[in-house]
């Protein structure tokens, strides 16, 4: 497979390109879903090509091409090429690149147990008695459990000499029950941000529990139902581990892309708050805050061993004692900026442009705990596991919705409250974070379906995560 | 390689008497121009050619998908998906496969933008860039097309082709962004100056920003923004949804405000589809709203079979987790301009898109979401101002209830390939906070 990223570089550089690198990819994934007790769905998929960057004047020229052979890989390049010099018509600056080491090398993620090794009655046994469990609750509508695991192989090549090869197996997890109720649904599900995932093995699955969960999540849902409303309030409040990795995900992640501090995103996910010129000065939040970009953490889902620009896996920091210090980027945006490349340029199949991804970014843990956090709390709300999430063009203006609230009265936790909600904006909410939980409540959270780009691609990401508090925050945002 | 008819040929000869089975075989170009700060700087564009089985080994269900189609490639799909099979439980509501049928011509294919050379994107590009005459601008504009070949083992054999563009584009001031966006079957419709100019005139608009208090404004929609409606209340049509009990559809009642009528029609010229759903059943116009009331659901033939009816062509790959949606929405046009909207309104808010819109409850259908491109005050029938981008938590069916649809305007066109909506003029809107909080 080297040889025909090599051939379509070839055919860029032949073609005019003054640097051109490829990937050609091998991709396995598969799918198992449950519904009601009954296996519903079993999708295989398997996909493999070639895509090839040629960068001419200030625009990337990006093909791709499936069942690529010798011909058709260096014919790739060409079009790549022919591609970007149409850019020409309407140009900007000349693009640069950042130096790196061209590196030759091999990267395995770490894995104990291919899930695909694992039979798929085992795999769907488990969502079955999963969801039977939850649908066996009474007033439980819809008991739904998923599965999903990747297997996939690079191999880069750019015209500085990189040569990498590398070989990621991710996998993960979920499920999810459905009250429903006269006037609404209510909705409790297990797992992170929409699951428990990571670049790990089947272990990771058998570790889950889903079965010793499947009971409290389908009485969870039920009890939502006759729950009074999370009232309008300006208060404490308390997020759960998984729902502060989704707050680092939308607040934070998005918000320190290169990309969109550049402007390159504009049009479509937005651009950031952050001026580049505040860098190492802007207070992002409390002196708690310490965030990191982290690629190098094993079993994290937005781990790897080396970006496809070909850069070492590493750590950034970003937020520090509560000042932000650190961007995600990559070769291009880096140079534009005058930083080092953080080598943070992902693509979701080798059928496209890679672009700034986040790797692991998450929050350092503090000294604190739940428990001590609800002790500490005279009056306010505790939140657990998004249901939805809403945040503006610049990441500045969030309404987050959670599947469950509770009340938190006098240091104790209160009456369970459904359709809790927050809302705020990102630096003073970040700035009235005042507690946050220790190392033994740090989370590895993932998602596998953050949308960016055009045409829009689905990122893996992680965010390691503990619980926190934050003062004087308004919720219980209605609609009437 | 195989042609798309020979390759399903294939798949169903490897398949044999082994299952029932479906194919589809689509091949095709996709390619798109980005800019931004005023220039391109990033243009792609992928070949495409996958293979997707379904297979029912007696009433043993599997799915799989490939984009290796050589023939090495087809068969290890096949064998792959059988053996899935083997390891599925017999599903009681497995519907059977499509009869043969004909299907409807559907004429959203343009040859020239399918295979389109990367310098009639550029031009397109520099027009909306052009137009901003200094400003800021940055979107995309794209073309793609394809071809399909579906075959099923009872008989049924299709073939449909289609192709899209659209330009989706902003232009910026330093305090307002604006945007402007055409989408058509054909390149060659794309007006990269007018969209330019409607999107440099909302951005110059929205410069003088007036501050603005969060509260309950009447409110004049524009087509995007009822794209985005649409985009969350048709899953309530889906008769999945419905049957679940999740859906906030009561056929036969006059829930929406008489004004409204919807349908979905992939035949209609203005509509880009193909002639066939997922499954193989023809497409056809399918009523959803009379007058307000809601008349009909779609259905794939899983959701019709349990529901004692026939499929109404909905079917998604997938659709035994999905359902069946409704993919070519038509909204009934008024009569007025949209200008004649603007003039009819004392005090309230024209906004151009909504943004980051999620949906809280899929009965209620409370949506939170944000302004975006483009917000201006209305005072006395005159747009005054810019106002910066406000929150919204806002249940979109209690807009539409009768008596909240105040117009709808005659200026209906298709936003996303999927939604024919007019701009509309709305009694009330619930804003939560604004861009500070």
């Amino acid at each position: 497979m080297f040889d025909l990223a090599q051939a379509a570089v070839e055919g860029a550089l032949a073609a005019g390109a003054t640097y051109a690198d490829a990937r050609a990819m091998v991709t396995a994934t598969e799918g198992l879903s449950a519904r009601n007790g009954v296996l519903e769905r079993l999708s295989r998929n398997e996909s493999a090509g070639v895509g090839v960057r040629a960068l001419i004047g200030s625009s990337w020229g990006f093909f791709a091409t499936p069942e690529p052979d010798g011909v058709r890989a260096r014919r790739a390049g060409e079009e790549a090429a022919a591609i970007a010099k149409a850019s020409a018509l309407v140009p900007g600056p000349p693009m640069e690149l950042a130096g790196v080491g061209a590196a030759q090398a091999h990267w395995d993620s770490p894995c104990e147990e291919h899930p695909f090794t694992v039979s798929v009655s085992e795999r769907g046994d488990l969502l079955v008695a999963a969801t039977a469990t939850m649908k066996a609750v009474a007033g439980v509508g819809v008991a739904q459990a998923h599965m999903h695991a990747w297997d996939t192989e690079k191999w880069f090549v750019s015209s500085q000499g990189h040569r990498i090869s590398q070989h990621l197996v991710e996998c993960g997890t979920s499920m999810e029950a459905t009250a429903v109720g006269e006037a609404e649904t209510q909705r409790r599900s297990y797992g992170g941000i929409g699951g428990i995932w990571g670049t790990r093995g089947y272990e990771m699955i058998r570790a889950a529990d889903l079965a010793g969960n499947a009971q409290r999540v389908g009485e969870e849902a039920v009890a939502l139902l006759s729950a009074p409303e999370c009232p309008p309030a300006v208060t404490d409040l308390i997020l759960g581990r998984e729902q502060l990795a989704l707050q680092i995900h939308e607040s934070v992640g998005h918000a320190i892309e290169l990309d969109r501090i550049l402007g390159w995103e504009a049009a479509f996910a937005g651009t950031s708050f952050l001026d580049l010129a505040e860098l190492g000065r802007l207070r992002y939040g409390s002196e708690l805050m310490n965030i990191t970009a982290d690629a190098t953490l094993p079993g994290a889902l937005g781990s790897f061993g080396y970006d496809d620009e070909g850069t070492p896996a590493q750590r950034v920091d970003i937020v520090k004692g509560g000042i932000w210090v650190g961007v995600l980027s990559g070769r291009d945006s880096a140079s534009v900026a005058g930083l080092p490349p953080g080598g943070m340029v992902r693509s979701d199949g080798w059928n496209h442009l890679p672009m700034v991804r986040m790797t692991n970014v998450g929050i350092l843990p503090g000294e604190s705990s739940l428990e001590e956090m609800i002790a500490a709390t005279d009056d306010g709300v505790y939140m657990e596991t998004n249901r939805s999430w809403s945040i503006d063009d610049k990441r500045l203006n969030f309404q987050f919705g959670c599947e469950v609230g509770y009340e938190v009265k006098n240091g104790r936790l209160g009456r369970l409250l459904r359709n809790p909600t927050y809302t705020g904006i990102t630096p003073q909410f970040w700035g009235s974070l005042d507690m946050l939980g220790g190392p033994d409540e740090w989370v590895f959270w993932g998602t596998p379906n953050c949308g960016k780009g055009q045409p829009q691609q689905y990122g893996h990401t992680g965010h390691p995560a503990v619980p926190g508090r934050f003062r004087g925050v308004r919720v219980g945002v209605r609609s009437r | 390689m195989r042609d798309l008819d020979g390759a399903c040929d294939y798949v169903l000869g490897k398949v044999g008497d082994r299952a029932e089975a479906e194919v589809t075989v689509v091949q095709g170009r996709s390619a798109l121009t980005r800019f931004a700060n005023s220039y391109i700087h990033q243009n792609v564009a992928q070949d495409f050619r996958w293979a997707r089985l379904r297979v029912s080994a007696g009433g043993r269900l599997a799915s799989a998908s490939t984009d290796r189609t050589d023939d090495e490639g087809l068969t290890g799909l096949v064998e792959r998906t059988l053996a899935a099979a083997q390891l599925r439980a017999v599903d009681p509501d497995w519907p059977g496969l499509a009869p043969p049928a004909r299907a409807p011509e559907v004429r959203s294919y343009d040859e020239a933008t399918h295979f389109a050379d990367p310098a009639l994107r550029a031009e397109v590009v520099r027009d909306f860039v052009d137009a901003g005459e200094g400003l800021r601008a940055a979107g995309f504009c794209d073309s793609d097309g394809s071809f399909v070949a579906f075959a099923n083992s009872a008989g049924q054999r299709l073939e449909g082709r289609r192709s899209s563009s659209t330009i989706e584009a902003i232009h910026r001031t330093a305090m307002s962004d604006g945007r402007g966006w055409q989408s058509s079957s054909r390149l060659s419709d794309i007006d990269g100056s007018a969209t330019g100019r409607t999107a440099a005139e909302k951005a110059r608009r929205g410069d003088d920003l007036v501050a603005l208090e969060p509260g309950r404004y009447e409110v004049v929609l524009e087509p995007s923004c009822l794209a985005n409606m649409l985009e969350f209340l048709r899953d309530g049509f889906n008769a999945r949804t419905f049957a679940e009990g999740r859906s906030f559809v009561e056929l036969g009642e006059g829930q929406l405000d008489p004004s409204i009528t919807l349908w979905d029609d992939a035949t209609d010229p203005r509509a880009i589809s193909r002639g066939f759903d997922a499954e193989g059943t023809p497409k056809r116009r399918l009523d959803l709203v009379r007058a307000g009331v809601p008349v009909a659901l779609c259905h794939d033939r899983r959701t019709a079979a349990k529901a004692g009816t026939e499929s109404t062509g909905h079917g998604m790959a997938g659709g035994e987790s999905a359902g069946a949606w409704a993919q070519n929405l038509f909204m009934a046009p008024g009569a007025r301009s949209p200008g004649e909207l603007i003039a009819s309104v004392e005090r309230g808010l024209l906004v151009t898109e909504f943004w980051y819109t999620r949906i809280l409850d899929p009965k209620t259908q409370v949506v939170t979401g944000l302004t975006r491109n483009g917000t201006f005050l209305i005072e006395g029938g005159r747009v005054v101002g810019g106002v910066p981008n406000l929150r919204f938590t806002q249940s979109y069916v209690d807009a539409l209830r009768p008596g909240n649809v105040l117009g709808i305007a005659d200026d209906a066109r298709l936003f996303n390939g999927t939604y024919h909506v007019p701009t509309v003029r709305l009694a009330s809107w619930n804003f939560t906070g604004g861009a500070k909080g």
